[in-house]
């Protein structure tokens, strides 16, 4: 599933981040930010009037980011193995 | 002959993430032995001070802006990128490059620092709050993590007065080599990770971090917002209640200068420049000192906080309504004050129309200048009457003008922003870890800004005040003749001049005169209507004021107060801002764009309420 959709409060674990065109600097600066494969992320906050932008929190750090970018990031919320849906097709 | 002279200065940059606390570092090595510029051919801020080891080696040193990446998506990052690398034209490379990571959150700095040393250049690593890393059962192993880097690593606080001395020791030692960069392409997120796991061991599990608790209300939909407004409101209660005795001090201490210069210096031109134009002019903008230094202190305590980003996260989605981010709202709530800070805090928006919508809408925000002439306008013309038991007219038009100005930035910013429609609208901000602002870089941040205000006073405003005072003071009346002076300047006929333009709207010929100093700053305006109603001699602006109040009812319909005021929303003729305007952007087009359409806007809506006004 993707960062966007993930309920509040819930954690998950992130496979990776897709770019959304050629050359993405959002996706590239969100693989910088830390959003990188097998990190926990977890949305701490949803924005007042349709929640969005949201609020996750990687590690110890938090960031504000809209739905339209949390999309890029591929999550699963099976903590144990990876979620075989979500890897990427041959 | 050709050694370098012992007393060349070790030149070291400060580089790092937003939120490491590199400027309290900064601060805590310089001291008030700062200097704020540009770096040439671009508008992003430069910071350098100067400072001795204990060992009595002189250091020269940068606070470069903070990165997340040495690939740059704003041009504060562009800079930092290129000094680091040596290839920022007019810029030498530093000696040192001082990499600073907070070591509460080496998971995300400590990749940049891997960056930097993949340029190969000399480097120590500055572990800064050791201190709270330690408070949060954090136990890092600095000689291995050196060894890892292959550069020194010393702990720093920066909020504490000791808090620099390994660094200090560190630039007293011989430099360190520069370390060897990995592979290129190498993993730095796995390297980060496999440090991480080697030197740092936790002495007790985390709690429940305090953001989290704090997050968990301020964060909150609800919540959240009512937070938000309630320290807004405070704010601006700050802003306009508490400052009005230092105000009121600052006028009184202006007119008594203005009487003692009076009284030393025979009458004539000198006499009626020095104190009609230039203490008179700077007075009445000194006198806005108090107000824009509440105003900022607020605004660095709310970002040194840590509050800042998560109240434009609050905002983003009225931000988006205008096509905006929340990013755009920090300059526009310093627009409040002034719209030269204003315009010059949008330098923190990555995206570049997103910064220059905000530059044209930030002239909208009502700022204090436009405050005296608000609270005269109202005091003469809107009765003091309660509404619905609580709230008081005056009061409501007040609010009124402020929400106008609002309204309107919102509207033009949507028509603005239509033109870059396709492009995706990033927010993806760092939400800091809250911190208990430091009295010293609070301190330190405030008297820069005073610093800045007062040299835009000390230059382009008293230099204007003159030109206008030359314009309302000559020719002279000849002998017998009757009527105010400025009738007969070259102020008073293009006074005269305007009327055609200005008489839809239901100006005189008298608001046409104090339009044109009002070019040089909005409240000048009051003084100049003074000047025109030929009331009272220089000084003693507060009488003047009081004076006009009662007066100006005989001379004026409501109709065209009311014009006046709605004109007043917009006031496209801030020269300070339009100046700033053209230093920001390096473009005149923009400049034309701003004035124009502010103009235009200011006269549309004028020409509406007067017509409207004049059916009542």
């Amino acid at each position: 599933m993707r960062l966007s959709e993930l309920p509040r409060g819930v954690e998950a674990i992130i496979e990776r981040v897709e770019d959304a065109r050629h050359p993405d600097p959002v996706a590239r600066r969100l693989r910088e930010l830390g959003f990188v494969p097998d990190e926990a992320v977890r949305i701490v906050a949803t924005a007042p009037m349709g929640g969005d932008p949201i609020a996750v929190r990687i590690g110890f750090t938090r960031f504000a980011l809209r739905r339209e970018e949390a999309a890029r990031v591929i999550v699963r919320t099976d903590l144990s193995r990876p979620d075989p849906q979500a890897r990427p097709h041959p | 002959m050709n050694m370098i002279p012992p007393t060349r200065a070790l030149r070291i940059a400060l580089v790092g993430n937003p939120n490491c606390g590199k400027t309290a570092l900064f601060n805590l090595l310089t001291g008030s032995r700062q200097k704020v510029a540009n770096y040439a051919g671009a508008t992003v801020e430069r910071k350098e001070g100067r400072f001795t080891t204990p060992q009595g080696h002189a250091i020269q040193v940068l606070d470069l802006p903070g990165a997340y990446s040495l690939v740059a998506t704003s041009p504060d990052e562009a800079v930092t990128r290129d000094i680091c690398a040596g290839t920022y034209r007019g810029e030498a490379a530093p000696d040192l490059l001082v990499c600073v990571a907070d070591a509460t959150n080496l998971r995300l700095h400590l990749r940049f620092v891997l960056e930097m040393r993949q340029l190969g250049r000399p480097m120590v690593l500055a572990l800064n709050m050791i201190d709270a890393a330690r408070r949060k059962g954090m136990d890092i192993d600095l000689p291995r993590l050196a060894a890892e880097l292959g550069a020194p690593v010393v702990a720093t606080v920066g909020i504490r007065r000791n808090g620099a001395r390994d660094l200090l020791a560190q630039l007293d030692a011989p430099p360190p080599p520069a370390p060897t960069p990995l592979p290129p392409d190498t993993d730095l997120h796995a390297i980060v990770r496999r440090i991480l796991g080697e030197c740092v061991t936790r002495t007790h599990p985390v709690s429940g971090a305090i953001e989290d608790r704090l997050d968990r209300w301020v964060l909150h939909p609800v919540w959240g917002p009512v937070i938000l407004t309630v320290l807004l409101f405070v704010m601006f209660q700050a802003v306009f209640a508490w400052a009005q005795p230092l105000m009121d001090g600052i006028d009184a201490g202006m007119g008594w200068i203005g009487e003692q210069v009076g009284h030393l210096l025979p009458d004539g031109a000198l006499r009626s420049l020095l104190v009609n134009g230039i203490i008179a002019g700077a007075g009445s903008v000194v006198t806005f000192l108090p107000q824009i230094l509440i105003l900022f202190l607020w605004i660095l305590v709310l970002e040194e906080s840590g509050y800042l980003p998560r109240a434009a996260f609050l905002l983003d989605p009225i931000m988006s309504l205008a096509g905006l981010s929340g990013r755009s709202f920090i300059p526009l709530l310093s627009s409040f004050a002034c719209a030269v800070p204003g315009i010059m805090a949008t330098r923190t928006i990555q995206n570049p129309r997103d910064r220059l919508v905000t530059i044209l809408i930030a002239p909208l925000m009502t700022c204090s200048a436009r405050l005296p002439v608000y609270t005269l306008l109202i005091g003469a013309f809107v009765p003091q009457r309660a509404v619905w038991g609580v709230l008081n007219m005056q009061g409501l038009v007040l609010f009124g003008l402020y929400a106008a100005g609002i309204l309107s930035a919102l509207l033009v910013a949507r028509i603005a922003r239509r033109g870059g429609r396709g492009q995706e609208a990033a927010l993806l901000m760092e939400l800091p870890a809250y911190r208990l602002p430091n009295p010293r870089d609070l301190l330190l941040g405030l008297t820069e800004r005073a610093r800045i205000f007062l040299r835009r006073v000390g230059t382009t405003i008293v230099s204007l005040t003159v030109l206008l005072w030359a314009l309302s003071s000559f020719p002279a009346p000849p002998a017998g003749a009757t009527g105010p002076a400025i009738d007969w300047s070259l102020a008073g006929r293009i006074g005269h001049l305007m009327l055609p333009i200005f008489a839809p709207l239901g100006f005189n010929w008298q608001i046409c005169v104090a339009l044109i100093p009002g070019l040089a700053a909005r409240e000048v305006a009051v003084g100049a209507l003074a000047t025109v109603y030929a009331i009272g001699d220089a000084g003693a602006d507060t009488d003047q004021a009081a004076m006009l109040g009662h007066l100006l009812p005989a001379h004026w319909s409501v109709a065209t107060a009311l014009s006046l005021l709605a004109w007043y929303v917009y006031a496209p003729q801030c020269v300070a801002t339009l100046a700033v305007i053209r230093r920001e952007t390096a473009s005149w087009r923009v400049v034309a764009i701003t004035a124009g359409y502010l103009f235009a806007l200011a006269y549309v809506t004028a020409l509406l309420t007067y017509r409207l006004a004049l059916l009542f």
